[in-house]
């Protein structure tokens, strides 16, 4: 088992055409996903080449659910045009839908999740600005390197593209179920929350890191949800107690005003709820490391 | 983006929401013709991206234009909050009967967008949201629904906004929502947002924060940008399309690739750099997924520049970007870079294709540059590198 994702996924690219999506469609093929086609409403009908396999390009995402029986797009649709996609995944009804774009403006985002919730929640959406969801040795969507490590009984969910990728390293002896990047933006769809909950189910994984930083309050939400929820250990790390009030650190949702949102309110929430957090990620990855049974 | 008063004025008025006449200045002479081409009684308010400027005495009423010299002249230059105060905006002296507070924000918690009412506004907003906040209507808005009279006046109703002028107010707060929306805005606030004694509601303060993710579809935008408030390192690493953050008291310059990477670095020598005499992070500096020669340079340059910083961390996860080649942008960037290259490298590199990436820097064997395999020991190393330039 793993969440959101597995051997049976079936993933779709919007954006397969541009050059990130190819890039990064090619990258996800290498790594064992099932790619079956792509969209793109001015290039229908014809197919592209990836790695000796021509893959299909459809019109429209309902119609390459239709031909394929996709069960998962990757959005790699550029900013301008991100909310368009996002809302034409939605109203097909796909399942989970990965958003990659960096740089959606925040009224795109909101006005795309209200669409979603209004839709009843059908379309599962991770992100935007995220590095996309990857079960080892099954399926990979989105652009988390896949030769970092494979499969295993860790589940990882982070806000943070590197620092998932840092921390699938650190634990690469390990192994991983399934690691997700829910993005760091101030909307975003799946939540720490939501990750936590599908791990807790998933028999498979034994242990939990989750990786925050500054900014809003997933975090204290998240602490307590495994304080009332979950039974597994889980481990925390939190980036972000040297930034300043008030900047904006990359991330749209890094920032911190106030005293709401800070690493040290985060890490004590969690602190409260029974979650060992980690000081440096090393450190974290070593706490986690004790808490999965060997073998 | 947050912008000054007067800027989020201007915006306001080109969506039609009512303001006073005022004007712009930068020097107390200004001020006072400002003040002479008004006419009236004027106050002068210190232009300043930060709250509580009249608790830090930058807001004067100025009943003649020699007053309003005066006041001006004692407000520039004023430190709020660690904002110099480089402008003032003169503008008309208002009659007011009761003050309200009104904004629109981004709701993170909920994923939606919140209004925020209060027929008790002023300079005690926040200790009344937390002392009753009751008072203090928050109502949830629907992205796609949008503000429309109706809910404009539901709005009204919960902040207990008096019956007199529940209906401008109506009026007032759909203009703000086409403020928000149209400008891509991720707060709109007003306080205190008065009613004057002949019933009518104005603006009388503004603050907008514009999301910089939607510049695409609004070219102005990009001129609200104010220079002279920025720190010469940040300018300069935004002409070179860096995401750069100067941090003031630090010693040890710091880039990787990764928002969160790159907090966490900064995390991780501020917290060895206390057994270094207290040394810290100086900036935030984030060059992405490529990390080619060329950003690294930049990047090395933008940090070299900083006379505070002594001993620079470099670190990178090679994920979509292999280490090898960040290995050769570092060299590279040192070559271009030359003479003035001046301080002490440590480079941590992990993840795709580390032992080419350090085999070439070893190879290279650049006398200011040191390889430390892990991320806590480079950044150890760092911090006594800093502490012993």
């Amino acid at each position: 088992m793993s969440i959101f994702l597995d051997e049976n996924s079936k993933v779709i690219v919007q954006g397969l055409t541009g050059s990130e999506g190819m890039k990064h469609a090619t990258k996800m093929m290498a790594s064992g996903t099932n790619i079956v086609g792509g969209v793109n409403a001015r290039k229908a009908g014809t197919t592209v080449e990836i790695s000796g396999t021509d893959v299909p390009v459809y019109g429209a995402v309902e119609e390459a659910m239709k031909e394929t029986g996709a069960n998962v797009s990757v959005l790699f649709v550029p900013p301008k045009f991100a909310k368009d996609a996002a809302v034409e995944a939605i109203d097909a009804g796909i399942g989970l839908a990965v958003v990659i774009t960096e740089g959606i403006p925040v009224h795109d985002s909101a006005w795309f999740w209200a669409h979603a919730c209004a839709n009843g929640n059908r379309t599962r959406i991770i992100g935007p600005n995220c590095p996309g969801i990857i079960s080892p040795g099954k399926s990979n969507a989105g652009i988390i390197p896949a030769n970092i490590t494979g499969p295993g009984k860790m589940g990882l969910v982070s806000k943070s593209g590197t620092l998932t990728y840092q921390m699938m390293y650190e634990l690469r002896e390990i192994g991983f179920s399934t690691a997700i990047g829910i993005g760091g933006d101030p909307i975003i769809g799946t939540t720490h929350i939501d990750a936590l909950e599908a791990f807790e189910a998933d028999p498979e994984t034994e242990a939990i890191v989750m990786i925050g930083e500054i900014g809003g309050d997933a975090e204290e939400r998240a602490a307590d949800y495994v304080k009332a929820n979950v039974t597994k250990p889980v481990v925390g790390y939190v980036a972000g107690f040297t930034a300043p009030e008030g900047k904006t650190m990359g991330h749209a949702g890094a920032i911190v005003s106030g005293s709401a949102g800070t690493a040290q309110a985060k890490k004590e929430a969690l602190e409260a709820a029974g979650v060992k957090v980690g000081k440096t990620p090393t450190e974290t990855a070593d706490l986690a490391r004790s808490l999965v049974s060997r073998g | 983006m947050d912008l000054y008063e007067y800027q989020a004025k201007d915006l306001f008025a080109a969506h039609g929401v009512p303001v006073l006449p005022g004007r712009t200045v930068d020097t107390a002479s200004e001020a006072e013709r400002a003040a002479q081409e008004i006419g009236t009684a004027v106050v002068v308010k210190a232009q300043v991206k930060t709250g509580g400027r009249g608790k830090a005495g930058g807001v004067k009423l100025a009943q003649t234009p020699a007053e309003a010299k005066e006041k001006a002249e004692a407000i520039l230059g004023l430190d709020i909050k660690g904002h110099i105060v480089h402008r003032v905006l003169v503008t008309e002296a208002s009659d007011i009967a009761q003050e309200y507070y009104f904004s629109f924000l981004l709701d993170r918690s909920n994923r939606t967008f919140l209004a925020m009412c209060s027929a008790e506004g002023g300079m005690e907003i926040e200790e009344l949201a937390v002392e009753r906040p009751e008072a203090l209507a928050r109502v949830p808005i629907d992205p796609i629904a949008g503000v429309d009279r109706a809910k404009a006046d539901e709005i009204v109703k919960q902040g207990n906004i008096p019956a007199e002028v529940a209906d401008e107010a109506a009026q007032v707060i759909v203009k703000l929502w086409d403020t928000f929306v149209g400008e891509d805005a991720t707060l709109v606030e007003v306080n205190p947002l008065v009613r004057d004694p002949q019933d009518r509601v104005v603006a009388l303060d503004g603050k907008v924060t514009l999301d910089e993710n939607a510049d695409f579809r609004h070219e102005s935008h990009t001129e609200l940008v104010d220079e002279r408030s920025q720190n010469p390192l940040e300018a300069k690493a935004k002409e070179k399309g860096l995401n750069y953050v100067k941090l003031e008291g630090g010693q040890v310059g710091i880039i990787g690739n990764g928002a969160g990477l790159v907090m966490s670095t900064l995390d991780v020598v501020a917290y060895a750099g206390e057994q270094y005499g207290g040394m810290k992070p100086a900036n935030f500096l984030d060059i992405g997924g490529g990390a080619s020669a060329e950003v690294m340079a930049a990047g090395l340059d933008v940090i070299l520049g900083d006379d505070d910083v002594k001993s620079v961390f470099v670190n990178v996860f090679g994920g979509i970007t292999a280490c090898d080649a960040v290995a050769n942008g570092i060299v590279e960037a040192l070559k271009i870079l030359g003479d003035n290259a001046t301080k002490q490298l440590v480079v941590r590199l992990d993840g795709n294709n580390v032992d080419e990436g350090r085999r070439i820097l070893a190879e290279a064997n650049h006398p200011l540059v040191t390889v430390v395999d892990t991320m806590d020991d480079a950044a150890a190393k760092a911090a006594e590198l800093a502490a012993g330039a």
